[in-house]
Formats: structure tokens, C-alpha cells, sequence
């Protein structure tokens, strides 16, 4: 946030803070690791609030549980800010020397009375008020965040919500303050340091900046592309047009992981050309003409891994790779001196030192710096720099080191994908405890919990619609259906049902899901199906 | 706390038990009626986890009604206080006297521990189960059963029992008694049920000169309070009051009194700590888990002179900077708590104990916490952990609870007769009260006298007193004397010749001894030490909380090796068990965490270097 893309603070701060809001995370059991911080600090005397429609197992252990409908989040977080400033619980300091655009923020909140968000999120309007109180009067306060969030078509206005609440009471830039984004896996954030994102280079360099640019055209001795790449969804919609033909994919399975999936398998199988490099032979594999076997990133090759708390820590190679399987770096490589580029035989260390020279913000970690100090959080700009514990502590100095942070005033927009009478239950999917996203790479590990997939419905709602626990039933949604039995699971209210995609060969949920994308991060509203729940007919219902 | 609750629910009289304790359920979450607000808002977390200290209560609550922790009543239990169940089982397995499978409402303990077994119990056991069906069989008509027992601090008149009955408000009683036959014990197992006999049963036997914890005993009427204060009652505290925090706690530092639970601290070093210590707020802990085998001094205490317990405490209170104290009272001991109860209404109601005590501004307060039957709960920590609701193991020390106590809070705890000393070292004064006893172990002692002696009892005597004496004051031993066991089971053996030893705290520790909780039981040439000492193994075996290795291995392994040396033949294996159990001995006194597991070989290693222990048929050396 404010331009660089990673949480603000470190693990340790949330085990000494005194108020944690988890929005739209159920971090213990999609970030078991972070959570089991979050609960030294519960430990620790700080108040936990959850802001989930369901009552989650992280939401089990918080003082105050909020159930907002799907998709309300910025009603909620427009009518704290509301709350907040009417209360005068902002802190007028801090917004006047720190920030920008506070007079809009303010007028554009204004309308969010706690009624209307009552309304509009379902969450009584006493429980809005307190969370805003007891936020905006903590000594320090941290918002942490997942999927929730950033699973809606208007993903980077509900971040911008939740950023502004923090600037309205200056909740960050201070240690045990902060925002925090929690990363599905041990290396997503350094997935984006590395400039694995389409506008930026790595170190969250921007790709439009021309000065930026000829650093880089000067060290690759070649020409960077002076615009921004397309993001995954936009990928799929250049092949709907035709205008992506090839692909190269590393380690991602958008054949079961894309929204409207049935039309995401249509796209990739006319393809030209797709070339897969993985680990194991995924369903995107199989429908690649190029597989390429890499060798596994935690266990078979050198290298770094960047935390959600920005730190980067080595990996070293324990086992050598299978037959035939090679590394990332020696793959790439081979294919560019194939291309009529020969880059050589970098090691690790070598591509890692030329990621120090270009990236300002990791130039002063070493490979000995990082060993020696159990890993660097980033900016880290020499090597005398101890990393940083937290991010933008700049706002605090004054003046103000660096740009003034800005207020984004953002306006609640309902999920795309409406409910109606054909399609009146509210489908959100997620994740649980022991599977990760396609199951690519949890499923070939047993699980006493692991029982394949269940629609989660409120009992209520089975009750209504005349189905027994565990029986099986049809699922449709705008764009396809599918068979499942149904779990009764009292952490869904009625007209609130769940649904993971951890068995996509069993069960193809995003063959529900909307592929209607944020314009400005590329996610898809995977939080938000409206879908239709139908008992089997007779015969069918046999299978249950 | 995700927690998953599996299996059967509470009946509607289970239900009640638990909202007794814990007020109604606020929610549809916590097992109340579902609301649409369920759905919008749950609140939990700290204010659920804030009464999980009320676990042990309700589990009491719960087998008072249907006269076991039944599976349905604990999950819902559990669901209140967001504890899984698993850790609910794990608490609740941790107390004797807490069933976790069915059993009839009506229970009578018999128990077949030291003194009890001197005078019989295991015949009387062996009757009882020829009769009615081995124990906790159900074979008492009409919905009863008998089970053996440990300790249940009635020593003074063998053979001891404990009778339960389960049921509302109107059937439930527990009362203790002594000196059971067969005949009583099947009264009292067959409908239609005796009414309990009256409190207090037969009188308790109460010596010494000069008496000084005693004094009351068997004179004041321990149901009133006008009567307690017509016998000098409540005058230390004015006094106390009137001297001010730091006088009191010189006065007490100044009397060199030293804790009379079993570890001999120095009491006015602890109080001085814990007014000292920074951290808020500061709890006071009455140790009243009196369950040494042997002991019954603080029950007495408790049951004949109540008031002056509670005043003790508000006088350490005072003096400490508690606002809050709990009296953790043996399970096995429901007169004693009858009458504290009382004690403490009757004490609220007249200004002793409150918002303001007396007037003076200060706020203090006493909550009774009632034990389920595990000698673990006698060590401090231990006990902390059991008024938190947690499984009753001792913690890691330090920090010490001076520090970091009940609930992380800097805490006072105190056994009974160290605090009831107290009332005596304000009203007379240090010297005075030093004047007594020896220069190192000052005052006077409780000492509990059971075993083959005259007139068991409890006697009072200045610190110092022989052993000679003190069985003589007590009518003499009856029969020819083998030894005699100091201190209880954590204790040891004496030789005959040791007749001379100084009953102090210096003086016993010179001959390798103990005096422990007072225990003292004469044992005569007629009695089965073999069976006696095994008895004291398989009682650490069976209250070792299982936490740390050595403790709960080397129960085990001692026991095993002591019945393979009674039983065993061959000469040579005898030295090897001899020298496995001294073996044994050390490493659990070297690296148990706590006393239990460190003077858990000690009688045991004694009966052998005394050469009590025969091997079986043949007589001993």
C-alpha cells in the first residue's frame, strides 16, 4: 500500500498489539502459522474482532464476531469511518500532516449512517459502533485481511476502505499498528517482489516510469516494454479475443483455480501454444503441448523465499531433482540460449546479486547478511541496514518524510452476481485447514479431516429445502451446475452457503463462480455466486 | 476456540446444574436458544475464557444432580465456556472424586488408607464386597455403591467414610463419618437411607498446653459469629487494622513463624513479597487441600473454629494488598465447608468481609473453592491451576507465586494453621508468640495423632516437644512399638530409639526426618507393615498427576519393585530391589517438579533402611 505492495508489519508486532480486526480471513485455518501469532497476542490481552459472514473457526476465537453479508464491506468500513469522526475519535494530527483528500473522505462517508450499514450489511448497528470505538481507542490496532477482500470485483476499493481506516486514526506507521494483506503461501510476496506482476519490476519498481526503465534497459542490454503487461483475468480475455495465442505458465493451474472454469478449459485447450513448467503434471499440463518438469522450489533448488512480513529468507537444496526434472533458473535459461540469447549458467547467488543491484529495496541483503541474521525484512538499502521492522514509520516523522499518504474515497457496489428467485442463496467459497486452493499440492497428502467437498449450508436452509445432512444435490449457478451433498454448518446463515475448491476433479466449484474481475488487480469475485440448491430427483438420489 | 462437540446433549436437569453456576446462556452460541442475532453477532473469546475458573464448580454441579460428569451436561458445558471437550475430560480425569462414567447416585467412600487400614478397613472392605459385589459395582440395592477411598482426614476415629447422594436440592447431601462397621456401612447403603448423622459426629479429641490454635475448639459454637467474637474473635484484626500493613508484616517476620504445610517457609518474607510486588491485583490462597494421609488437623480447624480462619485471612489480606482470597477446602470435607460457607455469610453480613471491612476502607473477600478428591492440589501450584479450571499440575518454579500466582497474579498462599497462627502472633505480640516453642522453630505445632496410640486426637504442643512426650501425653502406644511414620506418607519411619527426637523443624531435619503436616502414627509390632508401606506406594502411584517422567514412572517402578521384594524369594534379588528402590528414590527426589514426586520415595526408602519389610513368610531380620 501506498506504493509498496506488502503488509506493513511484522509477525511479532500482532503478538503485542491490543486490537485485531481479522476482515474477511479465516486465518486459522488459511494461515495457520500467522494465526497462531495472532493467538500469542489474544494471549497477550489484545481483543480480536472478525469480520466474516460466516462464523468461522478464526471468528470462534474472537471477542466479537460481526456476520456481514457478502460484498458489504465497505458500507462497513465507511460507516466506522462515519462513526469515527462523529465521535471525534480520528486523529486530526496525524490526517493533517501525514495525509490527503481527507475533507472528501469525509463527505463521501457522511452518508453511511450505522442504519444504513445496518441495512446494507446485515451487522446491527450497536456491534458497528463498538468495533469503531474500540478500533479508533486502541493505543494499537492492526486490520489483517485475505481473500475476503480482494475476492470481489472491486477488490482494490474494499483494501482502500480498509486503508483509509487506518489513516483516519493513524493505526499505522507505528509499531504494533498496521495492514495487513496475509499471503496464501510462503512465497507470494516474493513473488511480487520479483516483479511478477504486470506494471511493476522487480522491487515494486514502476514498469511505466522512464527513468526506472533505463536502469533496467541498461543492465539487460535490452528494451523494456514502456507499458503495463496484462493481469491473469485480462490474459483470458485476450484469448477470448484472440489476441493471446501462447502461453507459458510456471506453477499456477488455471485450468481448475479460474473463475467460470468450464470456460477457462475452453480458452486454454485453443490455445496455439501452451508450455507448462511444474512440479506435478496438472490439469493445465495435460492440456499443454510443452511440459517442462522443474524441480521442486523448497527442497530441490537454491534460492530465496519472501514472507508476508516482507522477509526473505534462503533456501537450500536438500535433495536432488528427479530424472529429468531441472531448476527454474537452468530452464529459463536454456530456453533463451535456445531463443539465440546465451545468459550463461547463473547460480542462484548470481541472479540474487543481480536482483541487489536493480532493486533498490533489497540491495543491502546478501546471501551471507541473510544468513547470518535468520532472513531481512525489506527496505533494506545497504548493507550496514538491519531491514525494517515495520513500513511507512516516515508518516510519523515531521515533517512527513516522503508523499503525504491519500485518503481514496470509495462508494459500497453490491457483488455483480445478484440474487434473485432463481438464484437466491449467496454462494462464498474459501478454504480449509488441511487442503491449499486446487490441491495440486496438499491432496497427495492424507488428512484425517479431509472428507472431499460438501455444499455448507445453514441447517435451516436444508431443513427448508427438504434435504438431509450429507445428502446430494444440485448446484447451479448463471453458468453451470454441479452435484454435491450438503454439510449442515451452523457457521452459515440461512441464505449463506460454502463451498472450497480444494477437489476440482470431484467437485469443479468455479464451474459456479462469476469471472467478473476487479478492472484494477484482476481478481475474480470468487466470494460471490448467487446460486440455486435443488434436490436430486429420486433415482439420483440413490448415490448419497 | 473452534471447538467440536460430538455425541450425546444435556438432559433439562444437566442444563440446570451448569446455568446454576453459570447463569443462563446469553446466546444461541453458547447453547441458549437460537436468535436471528445469532446470525449478525457472537460475542465470546475473553468474556468465555474469563469463566473458564468455573470448570471445576459446574463439574461439581453437574455430578450433584445426576451423580456423575455425564457426557451430555460436560459438552454443554463446554460449549459455555468454549473449552474443548477433550480439555474438559482432561481436567475432570484428574479428580478421584469426579465420575466420568455412570454410577449411582448414593456413594459411600470407605477409606482403606493408613490409619483406617490399622484399624481394619480392609476387612471391612472385603466384607462389603463379599456382601454387596466388589466396589463401584452397584450392588447396593435401591441405586448405591461403596468404593475404597484414600485418606478422607478422619484418622482420629478409623475407619472413615464418605457418603454421597446425588440428587435436586432436597436429596443431595455429603456427609463424612467415622468409625464405621459393616453394619453401619450396609445402613447406609440400603433404602431407605439413614438421615446423615449430625454434623460434627462423635467429639473430637483436643489436647495441649498451651493452647493456643485450639483454644476455641470444642468451646465456641463454630455456626455463630456473636459467639466466635464473645471468645475474644475479630480482635487481632482491629488490632491488625490499627497497626498498619507494615507493622503486621514485621510483627509477623519479627515471630520467625514458618509455614506449616510441609515446606517450612519463612511466612513474613512471603507476605512481605507479595505487598511488595508491583503487579495488580494480589489474590490470597487459603491451602486448605488438606490430604496428606494421616492429617486432619486443618479440617478440625475449619469444621470447630471457622471464624478464626477467615479472620486470619483478612488479616493477610490486609497486610498483602488481596482483595480477593479463595479458600480451597478438600473435597472430602463437606462440614468443614458447611461451615466456612456459614461462616463467610455471617461474616459479609456484619461488615468482616466486603466492599469496606470493619469501616477501614478496605475491600476484601473470600470465595470457597471446593476440591474433588487429588492430593496433587495440596502443592501450590498445582492448586492455582485447579481454581483456574485447568488439569491440577504443578508449575515450573520459579517464577514463584509471590510473583506470578493464581492467574499471573502475584499471590499469598498459606496453609490453615500457618494463617490461624497469625491471630495468635497479632494479639500477643512477636515476643510473646516467640517465646514458645525453639529458637528456630517458634510458637506451637498441630499434631495429629492416629495409629496405634491411646487416645487419638489432635494434639497442640510448643514446638520441640520429644516424640516421647508427645505419644505419652496421648495415653501411651498401644501394643509393642515398631516404629513410628512422621509427616504422613511424604514422610518417614522412625526407629523405637528415636524416641528423643525434638519435634521441630531443626530437630527433626538433624535425625534425617520430617515433620511434614504433624502426622504422627505409632505402628505396633502386630500391624502389616508390608501392606502398610505398599499402601503408601500405590497412593503416590495413583495421585501422581502423570506430568513429569520421573514422578510418574518411578511410582510405578516403586510400587512394582516393592511388591516383587515382599513377594520374592531369592536373597540375592532382594538386594537388587533394594538398591533399585533407593535408585528410584533419588532420581525422583533430583528431578520431580514438585514435592510430591520428591518425597514420594521417601517412606518407602526409610521402611528399608530400617529393615521394616518382610519378605513374605518369613519373619523379619
Amino acid at each position: 500500500m501506498f506504493g509498496a505492495g506488502g503488509g506493513t508489519s511484522s509477525y511479532r508486532e500482532i503478538e503485542e498489539t491490543d486490537l485485531i480486526i481479522l476482515w474477511g480471513s479465516n486465518a486459522r485455518e488459511t494461515h495457520p502459522i500467522f494465526f497462531h501469532h495472532v493467538l500469542k497476542g489474544v494471549r497477550a490481552g489484545a481483543r480480536l474482532y472478525a469480520v466474516d459472514p460466516r462464523r468461522t473457526s478464526s471468528a470462534q476465537w474472537a471477542d466479537t464476531w460481526l456476520g456481514i453479508d457478502v460484498g458489504t464491506d465497505i458500507s462497513l468500513a465507511n460507516a466506522m469511518a462515519r462513526e469515527i469522526i462523529h465521535a471525534g475519535l480520528h486523529n486530526p494530527e496525524f490526517i493533517e500532516r501525514a495525509t490527503t483528500g481527507f475533507a472528501a473522505y469525509r463527505r463521501a462517508v457522511e452518508p453511511y449512517t450505522l442504519e444504513r450499514a445496518e441495512r446494507e450489511t446485515g451487522v446491527p448497528a450497536a456491534a458497528i459502533k463498538d468495533v469503531a470505538h474500540a478500533y479508533a481507542r486502541a493505543d494499537r490496532a492492526q486490520i489483517c485481511w485475505t481473500l475476503g477482500i480482494t475476492e470481489h470485483h472491486n477488490a482494490v476499493d474494499n483494501v482502500l476502505a480498509l486503508i483509509n481506516l487506518a489513516l483516519l486514526t493513524g493505526h499505522v506507521g507505528r509499531y504494533g499498528c498496521g495492514l495487513n494483506p496475509l499471503r496464501g503461501q510462503n512465497n507470494v510476496q516474493g513473488g511480487g517482489d520479483m516483479g511478477a506482476i504486470p506494471n511493476k519490476l522487480p522491487g515494486f519498481q514502476d514498469v511505466e516510469d522512464a527513468a526506472l526503465r533505463a536502469k533496467f534497459d541498461q543492465a539487460w542490454n535490452c528494451h523494456v516494454p514502456d507499458r503495463r503487461g496484462w493481469h491473469l483475468s485480462q490474459m483470458f480475455e485476450a484469448m477470448e479475443r484472440g489476441d493471446l495465442t501462447s502461453l507459458y505458465v510456471i506453477g499456477e493451474n488455471p485450468a481448475q483455480s479460474e473463475a467460470d472454469q468450464q470456460h477457462a478449459m475452453h480458452l486454454l485447450e485453443h490455445l496455439d501454444h501452451l508450455v507448462v513448467q511444474d512440479i506435478f503434471l496438472t490439469q493445465t499440463a495435460q492440456l499443454a503441448h510443452v511440459v517442462l518438469p522443474a524441480a521442486a522450489g523448497w527442497c530441490e533448488s537454491e534460492g530465496t523465499v519472501t514472507s508476508s512480513e516482507r522477509r526473505v529468507q534462503r533456501v537450500r537444496k536438500a535433495l536432488e531433482p528427479p530424472d529429468g526434472a531441472r531448476d527454474d533458473i537452468e530452464i529459463i535459461c536454456e530456453i533463451a540460449r535456445r531463443l539465440g540469447h546465451d545468459w550463461g549458467h547463473p547460480s542462484s547467488a548470481d541472479v540474487w546479486n543481480e536482483v541487489r543491484r536493480l532493486s533498490p529495496m533489497h540491495a543491502g541483503m546478501s546471501y551471507r547478511r541473510l544468513e547470518e541474521l535468520g532472513g531481512i525484512q525489506w527496505p533494506c538499502p545497504d548493507e550496514t541496514h538491519p531491514g525494517s521492522l515495520f513500513l511507512h514509520g516516515r508518516l510519523w516523522q515531521d515533517p512527513v518524510g516522503g508523499p503525504r499518504a491519500p485518503f481514496s474515497a470509495v462508494q459500497q457496489e453490491p457483488p455483480v452476481d445478484e440474487l434473485s428467485d432463481d438464484f437466491p442463496i449467496r454462494l462464498t467459497t474459501g478454504r480449509r485447514l488441511d487442503s491449499f486452493n486446487t490441491g495440486v499440492q496438499s491432496g497427495g497428502y492424507s488428512s484425517p479431516l479431509r472428507e472431499g467437498e460438501f455444499l455448507h449450508l445453514a441447517p435451516e436452509d436444508g431443513k427448508e429445502l427438504q434435504v438431509a445432512d450429507g445428502e446430494r444435490v444440485r448446484v447451479s449457478s448463471r453458468r453451470g451446475s454441479l452435484e454435491v451433498p450438503v454439510r449442515y454448518d451452523p457457521a452459515c446463515r440461512p441464505g449463506l452457503a460454502f463451498m472450497t475448491l480444494h477437489f476440482p476433479d470431484q467437485t469443479a466449484t468455479n464451474i459456479l463462480t462469476i469471472d467478473a474481475t476487479d478492472p484494477k488487480s484482476g481478481t475474480a469475485e470468487f466470494k460471490a455466486s448467487a446460486i440455486r440448491v435443488e434436490k436430486l430427483a429420486p433415482a439420483a438420489t440413490g448415490r448419497a | 476456540m473452534d471447538i467440536k462437540v460430538a455425541g450425546e446433549t444435556a438432559t433439562a436437569e444437566e442444563r440446570e446444574a451448569v446455568d446454576d453456576v453459570l447463569g443462563p446462556p446469553r446466546s444461541g452460541w453458547t447453547g441458549g436458544a437460537p436468535s436471528p442475532m445469532d446470525q449478525r453477532v457472537a460475542l465470546g473469546g475473553r468474556q468465555a475464557r474469563a469463566q473458564r475458573h468455573l470448570l471445576l464448580p459446574t463439574l461439581h454441579a453437574i455430578q450433584d444432580r445426576v451423580g456423575y460428569c455425564s457426557h451430555g451436561a460436560v459438552n454443554y458445558l463446554c460449549e459455555r465456556l468454549t473449552i474443548p471437550p477433550a480439555e474438559a475430560y482432561a481436567v475432570a480425569s484428574g479428580y478421584a472424586l469426579l465420575a466420568l462414567e455412570p454410577r449411582p447416585a448414593r456413594v459411600v467412600h470407605v477409606c482403606d488408607d493408613l490409619a483406617c487400614r490399622m484399624a481394619g478397613a480392609d476387612r471391612l472392605c472385603d466384607e462389603l464386597g463379599r456382601r454387596l459385589g466388589p466396589e463401584g459395582s452397584g450392588g447396593g440395592s435401591g441405586g448405591s455403591t461403596w468404593m475404597r477411598s484414600p485418606c478422607l482426614g478422619r484418622c482420629d476415629t478409623p475407619v472413615a467414610a464418605l457418603v454421597q447422594q446425588a440428587g435436586d436440592r432436597r436429596q443431595r447431601s455429603e456427609v463424612s463419618v467415622g468409625a464405621l462397621s459393616v453394619e453401619e456401612a450396609l445402613r447406609l447403603l440400603t433404602p431407605p437411607y439413614p438421615d446423615p448423622p449430625p454434623p460434627g459426629g462423635r467429639d473430637i479429641v483436643v489436647e495441649g498446653s498451651p493452647l493456643r490454635l485450639l483454644g476455641r475448639v470444642g468451646v465456641v459454637d463454630p455456626d455463630d459469629l456473636s459467639s466466635y467474637r464473645a471468645h475474644g474473635g475479630y480482635a487481632a484484626l482491629r488490632r491488625a487494622v490499627a497497626l498498619g500493613q507494615e507493622a503486621v508484616i514485621r510483627e509477623v517476620q519479627d515471630a520467625r513463624l514458618l509455614g506449616r504445610g510441609g515446606a517450612a517457609f519463612p511466612t513474613g518474607r512471603k507476605w512481605d513479597a507479595v505487598a511488595r510486588a508491583p503487579e495488580r491485583p494480589h489474590y490470597l490462597v487459603c491451602n486448605a487441600d488438606e490430604s496428606e494421609p494421616g492429617t486432619f488437623k486443618d479440617r478440625v480447624l475449619m469444621e470447630a473454629d471457622p471464624f478464626a480462619v477467615l479472620e486470619a485471612m483478612t488479616i493477610a489480606a490486609f497486610a498483602s494488598g488481596c482483595e480477593r482470597g479463595y479458600l480451597y477446602v478438600r473435597g472430602e470435607y463437606p462440614l468443614a465447608r458447611r461451615r466456612i460457607d456459614n461462616a463467610i455469610a455471617q461474616a459479609r453480613e456484619h461488615g468482616f468481609l466486603g466492599e469496606d471491612v470493619l469501616g477501614r476502607g478496605f475491600a476484601f473477600d473470600v470465595e470457597v473453592r471446593r476440591g474433588a478428591g487429588a492430593y496433587i492440589c495440596g502443592e501450590e501450584t498445582a492448586l492455582f491451576n485447579s481454581i483456574e479450571g485447568k488439569r491440577a499440575e504443578p508449575r515450573n518454579k520459579p517464577p514463584f507465586p509471590t510473583a506470578v500466582g493464581l492467574f499471573g497474579k502475584p499471590t499469598l498462599v498459606n496453609n490453615v494453621e500457618t494463617l490461624v497462627n497469625v491471630l495468635e502472633i497479632i494479639e500477643r505480640g512477636a515476643g510473646a508468640f516467640a517465646a514458645v516453642g525453639t529458637a528456630e522453630s517458634t510458637g506451637t505445632r498441630l499434631f495429629c495423632l492416629s495409629g496405634s496410640i491411646e487416645r487419638p486426637g489432635l494434639y497442640e504442643a510448643p514446638m520441640g516437644i520429644t516424640l516421647r512426650e508427645l505419644l505419652e501425653r496421648a495415653g501411651g502406644v498401644r501394643g509393642r512399638l515398631r516404629t513410628v511414620l512422621l509427616g504422613g506418607a511424604a514422610g518417614s519411619f522412625t526407629a523405637p530409639d528415636q524416641l528423643d527426637v525434638p519435634l521441630s523443624f531443626e530437630g527433626t531435619r538433624a535425625c534425617g526426618l520430617t515433620l511434614g503436616s504433624g502426622v504422627v502414627m505409632p505402628i505396633d509390632d502386630e500391624a502389616d507393615l508390608n501392606g502398610f508401606v505398599l499402601r503408601i506406594a500405590r497412593f503416590f502411584r495413583d495421585e501422581s498427576c502423570g506430568q513429569c517422567v520421573p514422578c510418574r514412572v518411578g511410582t510405578v517402578r516403586q510400587e512394582e519393585a516393592l511388591l516383587r521384594l515382599i513377594h520374592g524369594r531369592l536373597d540375592g534379588e532382594r538386594d537388587g530391589q533394594m538398591a533399585l528402590l533407593r535408585d528410584v528414590a533419588q532420581v525422583m527426589r533430583d528431578a520431580s517438579i514438585c514435592g510430591l514426586g520428591q518425597t514420594a520415595g521417601s517412606a518407602a526408602e526409610s521402611a528399608i533402611r530400617l529393615n521394616l519389610l518382610a519378605a513374605r513368610g518369613s519373619a523379619p531380620a
